[in-house]
């Protein structure tokens, strides 16, 4: 069987942003997004721009759970963060639970900055996600009632 | 797993293409990539040795269109086939919404074919999935060539509950929509159950 879908609602996405935007400004980053274990993007907020956060969501997953197996063949739960620092433009991720905390930055901040600050509102995320996670996949929901032919005409 | 964002009205689902090595599921992938309009598919990212070989997943996220006012989009995957790469292929079933099998007809690659499915059921299995119980098609590829072994004795092997079995060329297209189109198809049916 696969999982339960996650339901994200227009309050909690907006609230979600709003500690994204906060976070983004008090780390002096140039994009953050939150994504989850799975590759799949939940929000983001910066300069997104040209940017193909659907890519680099699936990568950062990827990445994660690569070192994550490592981590493990090595005897440890798994790596809670992971920095990639490049000429001008560097990445630190970090783990919360089933999320990743994604942040792009450059010159303008420091890891030292990133890291502080992400772990900060870490606490925070997780408990927002974990309600998220929680809630029902209610009769109200769209999907509930969904046609052969909504699905078909996908396919038209 | 799911993801339904309300407040910018998407769906996101992942189908993941399994298979022994050289089956051809970054050929799909390719397919679908090369006959899609580009504003409905982002990049098809791959990471692939220099021989081509997947080294840990492709990617591409594909929009399908609008089912009840959500944009539906699937996260196409591909593992790598080859046996020693086996740690890679758990990882990326983590979060799976559906999964193609694409074996190999050629009668030589009938033994990779049972061990890759065997070794897909071990692994949906250590994530905590069971294949009968997930969206799930087979896809029988490499039908233009002269070596293949018959459809009927294809399905008995490899068939495991009555999934939609499609004959495929993936390297002219044939087949590859139909596949995509059966295990949507049944992902979204999922959503209905919730």
């Amino acid at each position: 069987m696969a999982d339960t879908p996650i339901l994200l609602r227009e309050q909690q996405y907006h609230q979600i942003k709003a500690v994204l935007a906060r976070l983004r400004m008090d780390s002096s980053a140039k994009v953050v997004f939150l994504v989850d274990k799975d590759g799949q993007e939940i929000a983001s907020q910066g300069e997104v721009g040209n940017l193909d956060t659907t890519s680099l969501a699936s990568l950062a997953a990827g990445n994660v759970a690569a070192t994550g197996g490592m981590a493990q063949l090595i005897g440890e739960k798994e790596f809670p963060t992971l920095s990639h620092e490049g000429e001008k433009d560097s990445i630190h991720i970090s783990v919360i639970g089933r999320l990743l905390l994604v942040i792009v930055f450059d010159d303008r901040s420091s890891l030292g900055l990133v890291k502080l600050r992400s772990k900060q509102v870490s606490h925070q995320l997780a408990t927002m996600f974990e309600e998220i996670a929680a809630g029902d996949f209610d009769e109200d929901s769209p999907f509930a009632g969904i046609t052969d032919e909504d699905i078909d005409s996908l396919f038209s | 797993m799911t993801f339904i964002n309300y407040a910018s009205r998407e769906i996101n689902c992942k189908i993941v293409y399994y298979g022994p090595g050289l089956c051809g599921k970054t050929t799909n992938l390719q397919y679908i990539f090369d006959s899609t309009a580009p504003q409905a598919r982002g990049k098809l990212i791959s990471l692939a040795t220099e021989t081509d070989r997947t080294l840990f997943f492709d990617f591409m996220p594909l929009e399908l269109g609008t089912v009840r006012g959500f944009k539906t989009r699937f996260h196409l995957y591909t593992v790598p086939g080859q046996v020693f790469y086996d740690a890679s292929r758990k990882l990326i079933l983590k979060g799976v919404d559906g999964v193609v099998f694409v074996a190999d007809s050629q009668e030589e690659r009938m033994d990779a074919n049972i061990e890759s499915l065997y070794n897909l059921e071990e692994n949906l299995q250590s994530q905590g999935y069971d294949l009968m119980k997930l969206p799930y098609v087979l896809q029988l590829n490499k039908r233009d060539l002269g070596n293949i072994v018959p459809v009927d004795d294809l399905a008995m092997e490899l068939q495991r509950k009555g999934e939609p079995v499609v004959e495929a060329v993936a390297a002219t297209g044939v087949g590859v929509f139909d596949t995509l189109k059966a295990v949507a198809k049944q992902v979204l049916t999922e959503l209905r159950k919730g």
